[in-house]
C-alpha cells in the first residue's frame, strides 16, 4: 500500500510527544499506518468510531479527565463532525486537535473525494479554526507540537491537513 | 413516572459519580434537586453525551460515570451505541429517560412513539446489561444494581413528557465545564 509508513510514523511520534494518550478515529485510508500504531501501543487508548462526530465527545470527555487526545479522520469526517465540534468543543472551550487528512485536492484521482476538497478549508475559517497543513515529514513533529501548544492556550480546536505529498507514496 | 422523581430516586446515588446529562429538561431537574461540583450538563451537542461519558469511562477507569440521555439525543447518536458497546467500559451506567417526545421544542413525538426500542437497540448493538424500567422504585433498583454488576449497562426508564416550566438555570456553562474537570482533576478524585 502506498501510504507513507515513513510519514504515519513521524506523526505517531509526534502525536505522542505532544501527549496524546487517546486517539478517536474512523479509518481511511491514508489513516491506516497510524490507527495500527495506536491500536499495537499499549500506552494509548485507541477509540474507534461509528462515526466522527463521537470522537468530538471523546475528546471533550478525555479532556475534562485530564487526559490529551486527537482525532484521526478524513476531511469528510470533519464534515460529518461540524455540530459536535461547534456545540461541544467551541462551546465547552476544549482543547481538540483534529489531524484531517486532506482528501480531493491535486493528485486525487478518486472522483468522489473531490467535492469535499473544494470545501474543508473554506469550512475551517468559516468555523475559525486555526488551520496549518503537513507537507513534508520534516516540519511534522514542529508543526503537531505548535498545534498542541495552541489548542490548549486558546483552549479551541485546531486543525492539521495531511497532505498527499507527506501520506501518499506513488508506486 | 415523573423523571424528576426517577432522579430524586438517584441523587444521594450520584454523589460519588461523575455525572454528563443531556441538556433542556433532565439538566434543570437535576439542577433543582442540588447541583454538585460531579454533575456537567452538556447544553447542546445533541448525542454527544454518551460518547462524553466514554471519553471520561476510558480516559480514568478509576471513576464511576453515569450518563444520563434522553430518546430523542440516543436517537441522534444510535452509532454511538456500537462504540459503547465496543469498548464495554465497567465503569459506565448508562440511564436514558425516555418520553417518547422531544419536550424541550414543543413535544413532537420521536420514534420511540412508534415502536423503535432503545433498550433492544442497545442490546442488539452488544451492551451487555439492558433493560427497561417503568416505576421509580424499578429505576432505583436497576441503577444500583448496574452499579454493583461493574458492566456497561443501559436503562431506559420510560417516563412522563413533563418537564420544568423553564430550562436555562443561573449556572453559566463554562463555569460548569471548569468546575466539572477541577473536581475530576482533584488529586483525590
Amino acid at each position: 500500500m502506498p501510504v507513507s509508513l515513513t510519514a504515519s510514523s513521524t506523526i505517531y511520534a509526534a502525536l505522542k510527544a505532544s501527549g496524546v494518550r487517546v486517539v478517536s478515529a474512523l479509518p481511511e485510508t491514508w489513516l491506516v499506518h497510524l490507527i495500527r500504531m495506536a491500536e499495537d501501543d499499549p500506552e494509548m487508548t485507541l477509540v474507534r468510531l461509528a462515526k466522527e462526530e463521537e470522537g468530538v465527545g471523546i475528546s471533550a470527555g478525555a479532556h475534562l479527565a485530564g487526559v490529551r487526545s486527537a482525532m484521526l479522520m478524513q476531511n469528510h469526517g470533519f464534515l460529518a463532525s461540524v455540530n459536535g465540534i461547534v456545540s461541544c468543543a467551541q462551546l465547552y472551550r476544549i482543547p481538540l486537535l483534529m489531524l484531517i487528512s486532506a482528501r480531493g485536492e491535486f493528485g486525487e484521482r478518486d472522483p468522489w473525494q473531490t467535492e469535499g476538497g473544494l470545501v474543508t478549508r473554506h469550512v475551517l475559517d468559516a468555523l475559525r479554526i486555526p488551520v496549518d497543513e503537513l507537507g513534508h515529514a520534516s516540519e511534522v513533529a514542529h508543526k503537531v507540537a505548535q498545534a498542541q501548544t495552541l489548542a490548549y492556550s486558546a483552549s479551541r480546536p485546531v486543525a492539521l491537513l495531511l497532505t498527499r505529498d507527506l501520506m501518499w507514496e506513488e508506486a | 413516572m415523573k423523571r424528576i422523581d426517577a432522579l430524586r430516586a438517584i441523587h444521594d446515588d450520584l454523589a460519588d459519580c461523575a455525572v454528563v446529562t443531556i441538556m433542556g429538561a433532565v439538566a434543570a431537574e437535576l439542577q433543582s434537586l442540588g447541583h454538585r461540583p460531579n454533575h456537567f450538563y452538556l447544553q447542546h451537542a445533541m448525542g454527544l453525551a454518551s460518547s462524553l461519558g466514554l471519553g471520561i469511562a476510558l480516559s480514568r477507569p478509576d471513576l464511576d460515570v453515569v450518563v444520563i440521555d434522553g430518546d430523542g439525543s440516543l436517537l441522534m447518536n444510535l452509532g454511538g451505541l456500537t462504540t459503547l458497546a465496543r469498548y464495554q467500559p465497567s465503569n459506565l451506567v448508562h440511564i436514558v429517560f425516555d418520553n417518547e417526545s422531544l419536550l424541550s421544542v414543543g413535544g413532537f413525538p420521536t420514534a420511540t412513539s412508534t415502536g423503535s426500542d432503545l433498550a433492544g437497540i442497545a442490546a442488539a448493538a452488544g451492551v451487555p446489561r439492558t433493560g427497561t424500567v417503568r416505576s421509580v422504585e424499578d429505576f432505583a433498583g436497576a441503577f444500583r444494581a448496574a452499579r454493583a454488576a461493574r458492566m456497561l449497562s443501559t436503562i431506559v426508564a420510560k417516563v412522563d413528557a413533563v418537564g420544568p416550566s423553564a430550562f436555562v438555570t443561573d449556572l453559566g456553562l463554562l463555569e460548569n465545564r471548569y468546575q466539572f474537570a477541577r473536581h475530576l482533576r482533584r488529586p483525590s478524585a
